[in-house]
């Protein structure tokens, strides 16, 4: 079937099972799993200085396409890591969706409309390439430890660390774990012998996805059919991919017969209605599914944390599961890194479980709205439903209402117990603290964008006139036990303040997103989250926030 | 509970009454129930106040009990 030849990783026998060589007491941190999440808070970890092994009981990458829509934050983030410029060179780049209602296109929706941004709103790759490239990635920095065909049989929590069991073609072995980090996916076995309970809503609406490889000349459009001619009692979203691979889901209903639908003759038949007689395709993947919404109530369990899938899943439509599960590994990274290096408490971590709780419930109530538009569950609501979809067609409140998959964009963390003050008043609309900083071009020496000038690790953000208000000790000043960047956001692209680092404005783009004056100070944390933003250049109200969001103090 | 008009807010409320009624006349059921969806979502959209909507839900639902 399909065009993507899978790698398949060597499996290289543990030292565990390798006599006479070292084996490591305890490790810091083992990651299950190497997914999308597995690999992602791999390479961070690694990144920072912190070594990790990975446990994964398969050889190779996803099989089947599935995540296909990467969206600009987790963009960022593999950016950070090394490998997003790969992704979008291999992917497939679009901003727009449209709707239809039967054939007539209804609305359309902008996911960038502010552009001047590092990544666009979204690439489409296929989840094996993101996959590959992430392990081709681990292979060129140090401290990580892949272990493919390392199946995990057993965890036993204890108090200072966590026993796993793990099974290997050459026999089983035990390791310890000072943390353990479940990025095991939906059917998480972390999870299952911990006996957590996975609670949450199951769907019994049933899709088809085809994956088909045709030459089509199609716009970068994400599209989205209510009742179109070629399939007239259901909906249909269309995707293009890499390798002019297109997807088809198609809403099946809930009495379909999943075996029968799954043959590939009666998919055939659907897509030659669709596409018309003379189109021709090759098969690459198809699945039939249903979905369902879950979370964990919470992610850390003592020495034992949850990850991706592992933790939580939503609908497809919005593309928030991998999205946000780059978006956990983002989140924990660099907390785990400092408990790691006994910088910060281990009780930092809690606040990855209430920040990426919080985005779970929020993912989970957005993709099931966009799912109880899409498979309207009683009469009423289909009527209702049925309602807007008319409506859209003359009157644009009602588009807004068309609900095809609200997509994914960075969760925020409103009530973070990292989060300092600053006035809640006196803002303009721009990002509060637990939102991502804006992006925005820098006109620099060698042109960087605000998301690279301030990722990776905690930064001062002031956005200055002037040096005069800038004292050149700040950072001596600010007297963090971890690095903490200086930037003095500037118009005047000559500006060099000394004992920090000039970030040239020179279109006052990053400004205006930020809603800045001089004097406005962000605070931002290695994840590119805002944790406090002020008025005024204040070192000491800085200095306290700064231990706040690392967690040295009670929040 | 101030967002809801309670008091009358229409010049002619007997007309307006009679417009809705007689709108749904020839149409069959499964069609009233479209033609009051589409009415009602016009008209949230028109009166544009949340809280508003949110009381007017809740006093529609009032003595309504679910029997699904
Ligand atoms: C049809 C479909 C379409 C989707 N589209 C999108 C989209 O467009 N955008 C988006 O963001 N998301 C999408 N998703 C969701 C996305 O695929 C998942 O959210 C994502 O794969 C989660 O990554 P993960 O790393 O948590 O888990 P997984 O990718 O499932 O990885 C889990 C890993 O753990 C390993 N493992 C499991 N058990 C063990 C064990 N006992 N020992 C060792 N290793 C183990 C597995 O081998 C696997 O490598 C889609 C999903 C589907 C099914």
């Amino acid at each position: 079937m399909g065009s993507y030849v899978y790698p398949r990783y060597a499996y290289v026998p543990p030292p565990e099972l390798t006599v006479g060589a070292c084996v490591a007491s305890t490790y810091p941190v083992v990651i299950v799993g190497a997914g999308l999440v597995g690999l992602t808070l791999a390479l961070d970890l690694a990144l920072k200085g912190v070594p990790v092994t990975v446990l994964d009981e398969d050889d190779t990458v996803s099989i089947g396409s599935r995540s296909i829509c990467q969206a600009q934050r987790t963009l960022e983030i593999w950016h950070r890591l090394g490998v997003a410029d790969r992704m979008v060179a291999k992917g497939v780049t679009w901003d727009t969706g449209e709707v239809y209602v039967g054939d007539r296109q209804v609305y359309r929706f902008n996911m960038q409309p502010d552009p001047g941004q590092r990544f666009p709103a979204f690439i489409n790759l296929q989840q094996y390439y993101c996959e590959q490239f992430l392990v081709e990635r681990c292979g060129e920095v140090a401290g990580v430890d892949l272990r493919f065909r390392n199946k995990v049989i057993d965890v036993r929590p204890g108090n200072d660390h966590v026993a796993v069991d793990v099974h290997t073609p050459d026999g089983r072995y035990t390791l310890r774990a000072a943390w353990l980090v479940a990025c095991d996916g939906v059917r998480s076995a972390v999870r299952t012998l911990l006996k957590l309970p996975y609670e949450g809503e199951v769907f019994d609406d049933q899709f088809l996805i085809a994956d088909i490889r045709m030459r089509a000349d199609l716009p970068n459009i994400r599209k989205y059919w209510f009742y179109p001619p070629f399939h007239p009692q259901n909906s249909v979203l269309l995707h293009r991919q890499a390798d002019d691979v297109l997807r088809v889901d198609f809403q099946l209903g809930r009495d379909a017969d999943a075996e029968a639908e799954r043959r590939i003759e009666a998919i055939d038949r659907r897509l030659g209605v669709m596409f018309g007689p003379a189109a021709r395709w090759d098969h690459e993947w198809s699945s039939v599914y249903k979905f369902t919404c879950r979370t964990l109530p919470r992610f850390v369990h003592g020495r034992v944390i949850f990850a991706g899938d592992a933790a939580h899943v939503v609908s497809p439509f919005g593309a928030r599961g991998g999205n946000s599960g780059v978006q956990d590994a983002d989140n924990l990274g660099w907390k785990l890194a400092l408990v790691v290096q006994g910088i910060a408490p281990a009780s930092l971590l809690e606040s990855y479980s209430h920040e990426r709780v919080q985005a779970a419930r929020e993912n989970i109530r957005q993709s099931t709205r966009s799912t109880d538009f899409i498979t309207p569950k009683f009469p009423a609501s289909r009527v209702l439903r049925d309602a807007v979809l008319d409506l859209a067609r003359d009157f644009p409140f009602a588009r807004a209402m068309v609900n095809s998959g609200r997509l994914s964009r960075p969760t925020g963390c409103s009530d973070s117990p990292l989060h300092a003050g600053g006035a809640a008043e006196d803002w303009g609309p721009a990002p509060p603290p637990g939102d991502v900083l804006p992006d925005a071009p820098l006109a620099d020496d060698n042109d960087i964008w605000a998301t690279e000038a301030v990722a990776g690790r905690f930064a001062v953000v002031t956005f200055a006139d002037t040096p005069d208000g800038l004292p050149s000790d700040a950072a001596a000043r600010l007297a963090a036990p971890f690095p903490v960047a200086c930037l003095a956001v500037m118009r005047d692209a000559g500006a060099r303040p000394a004992g920090w680092d000039a970030l040239h404005d020179t279109k006052g783009m990053l400004a205006r997103r930020c809603d800045a004056r001089p004097g406005t100070t962000y605070l931002v944390r290695p994840d590119q989250v805002i944790a406090g933003r002020w008025r005024a250049l204040d070192l000491a109200a800085l200095a306290a926030g700064l231990r706040r969001a690392a967690g040295l103090v009670e929040g | 509970m101030t967002a809801l008009r309670h008091d009358l807010n229409l010049a002619r409320p007997d007309d307006v009454y009679n417009l809705i009624v007689d709108a749904h006349k020839g149409l069959d059921d499964a069609q009233c129930r479209a033609f009051d969806a589409r009415l009602i979502l016009l008209l949230a959209n028109q009166v544009g106040d949340e809280a508003a909507i949110r009381e007017a839900v809740d006093a529609a639902l009032a003595g309504l009990v679910p029997t699904a």
